[in-house]
């Protein structure tokens, strides 16, 4: 099989490892070779984040390069159009359409772009834009963002539910457990 | 058992399994998680030591002992630390010791981008560089069987790519390998006669290892179809140079850097026309074959600057590769790190910038007080250089600095090496104002426990050093705790120090917003009709708080109720955020 790779990108805080973990723990139990690239350290704080997700029979790289990306699921907006240059021809953009305004905004030396999503349409991007935010919050928290976002990826993938109710259940506490299924199950309907 | 691992989290099993006992660190992106992860293992007894000398010298204490030890450090790290690495390198070892290091190519965490490789050759230890998880857990075991066969500690050598990657291991048994520890001065005493007769036997070392190297299993040759050209490579080079030519080139894959094979390099060059060396960083694999002097191509093509990915090997190596994807015709804002909403380093930047005072800056989270809109910090240097900078800097200008200028050094950064620049300030007397902002943790590298926070590694309690008492041991008189939540109180503070006429101490206390057992208000909120948009609150830099149409309005979802901002606002359209 040739190595499928997704992009997982966002702001530092929104929970990338949790999701990348999740994808980690699916594959695996497909035996497939497997890298996943994450970032630690600094650009934790709130900056811009990415993690490479790939696999296949033998998979080299850890990280994947411009052109390359099969899917980009964004935490948030204006992220996914950052790094639209890394959409393989025919890959897809999953995207959260909630907006997080980065420092240069907050502080007026830079604008907010207006309307993205049609943008990135228009430059025959294929785009889904879901409001994961509000399925969040409908699922009982706005921190599982992720894993709506998961769900929705989900619906591109021949995995059996089970097997995604699975990882889900071998990557969150407990605790969360209901919480998060409840949220990948409305991101895989939206 | 096949698992998924971070590269890190694999050196941690491979230490396991080898039956390491002891580990020492000091945490440093992207080396942390490795002693995180040992830590986890019971059987195994770790902890942050203060800096990495301290660490490394520890560890080696333990393997003197008869026992397997690691110690862990970044890049930088190693400069601290290099003083007993190169006495080690002439010791040698009783039980193995393996010394991890992990470099930064492409400084996503980090102030500079040193190649630790030089290390190994300048110190004439051995270091190994696996490519992925599978490596680095492999080659951690085998760094002890070198370590304990040609008695030399081992440098295991990690980079971010490889230490923050996930992939596939395979999961062995724990051994048990452990010696006793037997007096002999002229091994462990470095005096110069001792010293004299060690030297020697180090060079032998190198030699007896490099024959290990020309057949050893980690140094592989994989065949390519086209001997037009035949590459060298090792680390995440090799991941990326097999990502782009497959089996098309012959390539040579170094897991042992240093010493190097000869004949080996020989025999590979004499079986292609043209041979080129793909490696991060510096040449030292490509130095190494025109010390032999082999016709090699390495940094005349590819960059000394930065990491590498698969698109610039393949447009060096001139392959034909995928065509990038479509970039989006429109300006996208940079998206910097920044520090947290409820940050305490706030308030104590804001107050700083806003006095217009010289900071000479350390290396923690605090280092987000350079950017815009705060602006507050004038050096980043490396750990504690801030204190020691601050001394040299009052001293050189005669007191036409004084009250002017500042040192600001986080709790676990002071404890590393910002105390013996204070003991410096206090011995020869520089009237000088050192700010520690004590947020109770090691921030910057994930929250980590230091030997001011009352907890040790593995999250039991320990013994608190107090700050306070601390710098009053060394000399200094004024020492006072602000709570930088309070602009006024540490105004005044700030103002009072810098005026007193002698060294002084002021502890900015308050715990990160991001731990666990901090609880935080309800959010600040706005009275719109009363805000005029005058934009006093935006010159904290706060995430949370943004302008919408000319009034500013509060993310509720980041706001931690710190209010900070609260202060700022005459107009009082600003609530305070209550207690939750």
């Amino acid at each position: 099989m040739k190595t499928k790779n997704i992009m997982i990108v966002g702001v530092g805080g929104q929970g990338s490892l949790l999701a990348s973990k999740l994808l980690g723990r699916l594959l695996l139990t497909r035996g497939y070779d497997i890298k996943v690239s994450e970032v630690h350290g600094m650009s934790q704080r709130g900056g811009s984040v990415v993690t490479y997700v790939r696999f296949g029979d033998k998979v080299y790289s850890p990280v994947i390069d411009k052109g390359e990306a099969d899917y980009i699921v964004s935490f948030e907006l204006l992220e996914a159009a950052r790094w639209t240059e890394y959409l393989k021809k025919g890959g897809t953009i999953v995207t959260n359409t909630q907006q997080i305004n980065p420092m240069p905004v907050i502080t007026g030396a830079a604008q907010y772009p207006a309307e993205l999503v049609e943008k990135m349409q228009s430059a025959q991007l294929k785009v889904e834009a879901i409001d994961a935010l509000k399925l969040a919050n409908e699922a009982g928290s706005a921190k599982a963002v992720n894993i709506v976002l998961m769900g929705h990826l989900s619906r591109h993938f021949d995995f059996e539910l089970t097997e995604w109710m699975d990882a889900i259940e071998k990557s969150v506490p407990a605790k969360f457990l209901d919480l998060n299924k409840k949220a990948f199950l409305l991101g895989r309907e939206a | 058992m096949k698992t998924l691992m971070l590269g890190n989290e694999a050196v941690a099993r491979g230490l396991y399994e080898a039956g390491c006992d002891f580990v020492s660190s000091y945490p440093g992106t992207p080396s942390t998680e490795i002693t995180e992860a040992i830590a986890k293992y019971k059987e195994v007894y770790a902890e942050w030591a203060p800096n990495e000398k301290v660490a490394m010298e520890a560890a080696f204490g333990a393997c003197l002992a008869g026992r397997r030890s690691f110690c862990g450090m970044k890049h930088v790290g190693l400069n601290v630390a290099a003083d007993p690495l190169f006495t080690i390198a002439y010791t040698g070892v009783n039980a193995g010791m393996v010394i991890g290091v992990a470099d930064d190519a492409g400084m996503h965490s980090s102030q500079n981008e040193q190649d630790s490789r030089h290390y190994a050759r300048a110190a004439k230890i051995p270091m190994l560089e696996p490519a992925d998880s599978a490596e680095a857990l492999h080659f951690a075991k085998l760094a002890y069987e070198l370590s304990e066969t040609f008695d030399t500690p081992v440098l295991l050598k990690m980079c971010t790519r490889v230490s923050h990657s996930q992939s596939v291991v395979e999961l062995g048994e724990r051994i048990e390998a452990r010696k006793t520890y037997e007096k002999n001065p002229q091994k462990y005493i470095m005096m110069p006669g001792n010293a004299k007769k060690r030297h020697p036997f180090v060079e032998e070392r190198t030699k007896k290892l490099t024959e290990w190297a020309e057949n050893c299993e980690i140094n592989r040759l994989e065949e390519g179809r086209d001997h037009a050209v035949g590459i060298i490579t090792s680390s995440t080079a090799y991941q990326y140079v097999k990502e782009v030519l497959g089996d098309t080139y012959p390539v040579l894959k170094l897991g042992m850097i240093f010493p190097m094979p000869e004949k080996k390099i020989r025999d590979f060059a004499a079986s292609v026309e043209k041979l080129i060396v793909v490696e991060e960083l510096d040449s030292f694999i490509e130095a190494h074959c025109k010390n032999m002097g082999l016709t090699v191509s390495g940094k005349d093509i590819f960059p000394c600057i930065d990491e590498f990915s698969q698109n610039l090997v393949a447009d060096k190596l001139q392959i034909e590769k995928d065509a990038a994807g479509i970039p989006l015709d429109e300006a996208i804002p940079a998206r910097p790190p920044v520090m947290c909403a409820g940050c305490p380093h706030r308030g104590l930047f804001y107050t700083l910038a806003k006095n217009k005072i010289t900071a000479l800056g350390d290396i923690g989270c605090y280092t987000l007080g350079a950017v815009p809109p705060l602006g507050a910090l004038d050096t980043t240097i490396c750990m504690g250089a801030s204190v020691s900078g601050l001394h040299g800097f009052t001293k050189a200008l005669k007191g036409a600095a004084d009250g002017k200028a500042v040192a600001v050094i986080g709790d676990s950064t002071f404890m590393h090496s910002g105390i013996t620049g204070l003991v410096n300030v206090a011995y020869n007397e520089s009237n000088a104002t050192v700010i520690i902002v004590d947020n109770s943790i090691t921030g910057m590298t994930g929250h980590q426990q230091n030997p001011t926070t009352g907890f040790n590694l593995k999250g039991d309690p320990a013994t608190k050093i107090d700050l306070e008492t601390l710098c009053r041991a060394v000399g200094i008189r004024r020492v006072r705790v602000v709570d930088p939540y309070d602009l006024k109180q540490t105004e005044d503070a700030i103002k009072e120090e810098l005026a007193a006429n002698e060294p002084s101490v002021i502890i900015s206390r308050r715990p990160c917003a991001l731990l666990k057992y901090v609880k935080h208000n309800k959010p600040v909120s706005i009275d719109a009709a009363k805000c005029v948009g005058c934009k006093m609150c935006m010159k904290i830099g706060c995430p949370a708080i943004s302008m919408e149409g000319g009034k500013a309005m509060i993310d509720t979802t980041l706001c931690t109720g710190c209010n900070v901002c609260t202060q700022l606002c005459k107009i009082g359209a600003m609530k305070k955020g209550e207690e939750a």
